[in-house]
């Protein structure tokens, strides 16, 4: 069997009264997504973890997944409306083979937004 | 490199602040074309004001407009008012007559169906072969699954993946927007097209449909509507008494 590429992606979220979520919120409302969209049998394919340990900047969760579910992850996330009872919407900031590419690119969207 | 387009957003109200925000917001997501939907009589300054917030966020904006005809008389007294006037025309089929009238007829750019109940949803093989027929595309605006719960839900989806098919088979081009009147119902490309796949679409026609497609009708109508434009391939170059050389 081949060996599946794992592919690290950092979510953002928004809401309408721009209160901020912790990171348990943020990854029970994807986990609910996830299971009211593939069931538990096709989330156990998808091979969704939580990343801890990992300094990311505020406000911002890193999940990671296999990269033949990386579209189902995301569309997934697409279907967030609201976390805690308040509308919201989760937003993908970047995707990465790696946890190193992950923060770089989440530096380089840091230094964009900024300017 | 491609580059994204989401030719539907309906914002609640023509409020200037809540409208840079939206556009604020796509561009963010990574949009570099979008389109709003205004009402029939759009103030002068207000879509100008529109187009420089646009361009302040570096996005290009596109006039689109919603005709929400109940017959296709009414769908074909729109049509010649208001095509000369938009760059986009969506026709929302709320009947069978009118989607028949609209994909048979080559002013009509969008077909949208917007209801979440499959008994009101008409974009059979009929309706497909007509639109190939034509230069219609079909919109699913992904808007559609916000709200739906439970086996209606389910059934949309149902729905949303046959019209997939169906638009595949006879070559309608499908084109996703977002469809959001909020900035929270906005999604990035990449997740509109994921969304997509979970219809049925592959990844690749996915980001097709929120990228070349609307950019390609998007260029068409801008060429149509060019005062230059005579016909599909003829253009004035030059005008005046000396048109030689």
């Amino acid at each position: 069997m081949r060996r599946l590429k794992k592919r690290y992606l950092a979510l953002t979220t928004e809401s309408s009264t721009g209160q901020t979520f912790s990171e348990r919120e943020v990854w029970d409302a994807l986990w609910r997504s996830v299971l009211r969209l593939f069931g538990e049998v096709g989330a156990s394919q998808l091979g969704l973890f939580r990343v801890r340990g990992f300094d990311a900047p505020g406000g911002v969760l890193l999940v990671r997944c296999w990269h033949t579910a990386l579209e189902r992850v995301r569309g997934a996330a697409a279907l967030v409306r609201g976390i805690t009872g308040e509308p919201a919407a989760v937003h993908v900031l970047g995707v990465s083979g790696t946890l190193k590419g992950l923060e770089q690119k989440l530096r380089a969207c840091e230094v964009s937004s900024r300017e | 490199m491609r580059q994204f387009a989401d030719l539907c957003l309906r914002p609640d109200s023509m409020d200037k602040p809540r409208i840079e925000r939206i556009i604020c917001k796509a561009s963010e997501l990574g949009f570099s074309l979008v389109g709003i939907s205004l009402p029939a009589k759009a103030e002068r300054d207000k879509v100008c004001f529109f187009r420089r917030v646009c361009r302040d966020y570096r996005a290009d904006l596109v006039t689109r407009i919603d005709l929400t005809p109940s017959s296709s008389s009414e769908l074909l007294r729109t049509l010649s008012q208001s095509r000369r006037k938009f760059e986009l025309v969506a026709v929302k089929c709320f009947s069978k007559e009118v989607a028949r009238q609209a994909a048979k007829d080559r002013r009509v750019d969008l077909l949208v169906f917007p209801s979440r109940n499959w008994r009101d949803r008409f974009f059979d093989v009929a309706e497909a072969r007509l639109a190939s027929g034509g230069v219609a595309a079909l919109e699913l605006p992904m808007s559609l699954v916000w709200g739906c719960e439970g086996s209606a839900w389910v059934r949309l989806l149902s729905c949303l993946r046959e019209e997939v098919e169906v638009a595949k088979r006879f070559g309608v081009p499908l084109v996703i927007c977002s469809g959001g009147s909020d900035v929270l119902e906005l999604r990035g490309p990449h997740e509109l097209a994921s969304l997509a796949t979970l219809v049925g679409m592959a990844s690749e026609e996915a980001l097709d449909a929120v990228s070349e497609v609307p950019y390609n009708i998007v260029k068409r109508n801008r060429e149509k509507l060019d005062e230059n434009y005579v016909v599909e391939g003829v253009h004035v170059i030059k005008r005046g008494r000396d048109c030689e050389g």
